[in-house]
């Protein structure tokens, strides 16, 4: 009797388990079903990519050479993944600089009103960056900068910087407060505090922060395809579109170029986790 | 080598209207180790705080050596800090935690090395220097933070409940090497807790704080037999002193009937002082039960703690109208049972605290 009372509760709850953990997976696959497609049909030929879907074919690679071979006039891979990379890096690298010290100001020493502060630089962030383009436009114009990477470079400046100065914040309220006193008795200025004690345990939120900033940064379409569209400054995803024509198929020639645009983001994903190590702060307190 | 003065020095925290400590005036003595005791919130922790710096002193002034600290950054001060949960570097070696404080300072790596190796030796913790406090167990995460203010030679220590986060038997020990090391030392120490009996058994004299009021400092033994108040007569000891609220009847203190007996000096003193309500002090170890036969305060007993070499025991009586319970000490392995009734005796000295609760006499 005894056995058949707690047999089902523990059947039950392995049974719930299991049942969770397929339900993960499946959500999970559901996630991960468009990007394993995009890159099979990046190895099909255009017909059997074009055609009923398939999941065994004999695999080729022409996409991806075709896709990456110049062709006078048009944008080159080359160019816009240097485009890219210029903007992404320029832009993540002054982003975080500027992010620090005000993640800084706004949790471990706060100014005054800051939650103020927190607000405004987010404000920006309200606006339809639609109503912004026009005047945009005429300002680099002005400037003269239409399509150059810099005006890229400063706008992904921009759009970022609320962003990571949010996240940065968060990140660094959370470095206890007796580490900063111990520092600061241990004879530590504000520069020896910042690079010995607090920086290395923000270390994971820099990297998650920086991560989304270059991913928000290398796929932005909408300002390079208004500011900057030409070789001179035209990014990944403008190369990508490059690969929709308006007659003949496309569907793998776009898959393969897509699949290319990826691997920058899965390489600067892969660094950045190197450095997530979650539990860093653990052992300094209690 | 220093001393440290606290001069009338106050701290109101921004949004309270009544000072965290209030015109603390102290005087600490080169190579003392005073001990800050006092209930939660009394003031012990913002009182350290404002000698390291790392409070901002609202009035009065702090000094370190005759040189006026009060609006020195922590930095420039040359003290060391103990804190409560150690506050470790997360990511640095315990080497490098102990050696941070002289890498700031600029000391070359040989004689850092050096230094941090001879700390090492003094806490046992030579085994750990490589580890990261992660995989430390409290204890000896508690030497490193010892072992990072001790590398430094510093000016004074000061610690925060260091001990707290310890088990009971661990907190004994290691209370009894902290005494011990400060003494080899010589250091200056300001040390904070919140347990009398660790008051008591480190400090060379002990300060009393209560709602940001320094109530008495004083050697433990004075504490324990002149409390100059009825707040450090009843924060001090265990099981803590009786205090009872007695009235003068023909010029005698009367406790449920009976004459209380006064020191000679609190006599005269008693005399001298108008109003007929006054509060008793008086030590379970100078009440005892008296046999048959003896003309006592006659009770109830209700409780009796046995601890082995000495028992408590709890006797319900009634005084003015009401009933009251007096804890006495009685001999280890004692006789005395729940129900018996029994007497009570003086045995002792007692302390007669006037209305304003400060001690009558000397
Ligand atoms: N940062 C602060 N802002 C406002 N009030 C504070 C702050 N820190 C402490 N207080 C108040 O000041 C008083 C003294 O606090 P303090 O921390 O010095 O007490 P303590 O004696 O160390 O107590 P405990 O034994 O609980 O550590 C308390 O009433 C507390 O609420
Ligand atoms: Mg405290």
């Amino acid at each position: 009797m005894s056995q058949g009372k707690t047999g089902p509760v523990v059947g039950q709850r392995t049974i719930g388990g299991y049942l969770l953990s397929l339900l993960a997976w499946v959500v999970g696959l559901l996630f991960f079903f468009p990007v394993f497609w995009m890159v099979l049909s990046g190895f099909k030929t255009e017909p059997d990519a074009n055609g009923p879907p398939k999941m065994f074919f004999e695999p080729t690679t022409e996409q991806f050479s075709e896709v990456t071979s110049a062709t006078s006039g048009l944008l080159s891979a080359g160019q816009a993944f240097a485009n890219s990379f210029w903007a992404v890096s320029v832009s993540t690298i002054a982003v975080m600089i500027l992010a620090i010290p005000a993640a800084y100001s706004l949790s471990i020493k706060p100014i005054g009103k800051w939650k103020d502060v927190l607000f405004f630089f987010i404000s920006t962030k309200f606006l339809p960056i639609v109503a912004a383009i026009l005047p945009l436009w005429i300002i680099a114009k002005e400037l003269g900068w239409l399509n150059t990477r810099i005006v890229l470079m400063v706008l992904y400046t921009a759009m970022n910087l609320p962003l990571a100065i949010w996240m940065l914040r968060s990140f660094f309220a959370e470095v206890p407060k007796e580490l900063i006193e111990a520092a600061q008795i241990d004879g530590a200025k504000l520069w020896g505090q910042i690079t010995s004690v607090i920086l290395p345990i923000v270390a994971p939120g820099i990297a998650a922060t920086a991560l989304l900033c270059v991913i928000f940064a290398w796929n932005e379409f909408f300002l390079a395809v208004q500011l900057s569209p030409s070789s001179g400054g035209a990014t990944v995803p403008i190369w990508v579109t490059g690969n929709v024509t308006s007659r003949g198929n496309f569907l793998a020639k776009l898959s393969a170029a897509s699949t290319l645009a990826t691997l920058p983001v899965i390489i600067a994903g892969w660094l950045a986790q190197k450095r997530m190590i979650r539990g860093l702060a653990m052992g300094a307190i209690k | 080598m220093a001393e440290v003065r606290f001069e009338a020095a106050s701290r109101i925290y921004p949004g309270s209207e009544t000072p965290a400590v209030d015109e603390l005036n102290l005087d600490i003595a080169d190579g003392e180790l005073l001990v800050l005791v006092g209930p939660s919130g009394s003031g012990k922790s913002t009182a350290l705080r404002m000698l390291a710096g790392l409070e901002f002193i609202d009035k009065g002034s702090v000094y370190i050596n005759d040189k006026d600290v009060t609006l020195s950054p922590p930095q420039d001060r040359d003290i060391a800090m103990v804190f409560q949960n150690y506050a470790l570097y997360p990511q640095m070696t315990v080497a490098s935690n102990m050696g941070f404080a002289l890498k700031q300072a600029g000391v070359p790596k040989d004689e850092r090395r050096k230094r941090v190796e001879e700390a090492a030796r003094i806490l046992d913790l030579e085994p750990y220097l490589d580890r990261k406090p992660k995989n430390l167990s409290g204890g000896q995460r508690q030497r490193v933070a010892m072992g990072r203010a001790i590398v430094r030679s510093p000016q004074v220590f000061l610690m925060d409940e260091p001990l707290s986060n310890l088990d009971a038997k661990l907190r004994v020990q290691t209370r009894t090497e902290l005494a011990d090391l400060q003494a080899r030392l010589g250091v200056t120490t300001v040390y904070v807790t919140h347990d009398q009996v660790e008051a008591m058994t480190m400090g060379h004299r002990v300060a009393v704080l209560d709602h940001g009021k320094l109530q008495q400092v004083a050697r433990p033994r004075d504490l324990y037999s002149k409390p100059m108040n009825r707040f450090v007569a009843g924060f001090i000891g265990s099981p803590a002193m009786n205090i009872i609220d007695v009235e003068r009847h023909d010029g005698v203190l009367q406790l449920a009937g009976q004459p209380v007996p006064v020191e000679m000096s609190t006599a005269d003193a008693l005399a001298s002082t108008d109003g007929s309500s006054f509060g008793l002090g008086v030590r379970p170890e100078h009440l005892a039960l008296i046999g048959d036969g003896g003309s006592g305060i006659a009770g109830e007993v209700t409780v009796v703690e046995e601890l082995g070499s000495e028992a408590f025991v709890h006797v319900a009586t009634e005084h003015q109208g009401e009933r009251l319970t007096l804890v006495v000490r009685d001999e280890g392995e004692t006789s005395t049972q729940r129900g018996d009734n029994v007497q009570v005796g003086f045995n002792g000295p007692t302390h007669i605290f006037g209305p304003d609760g400060e001690r009558v006499g000397s």
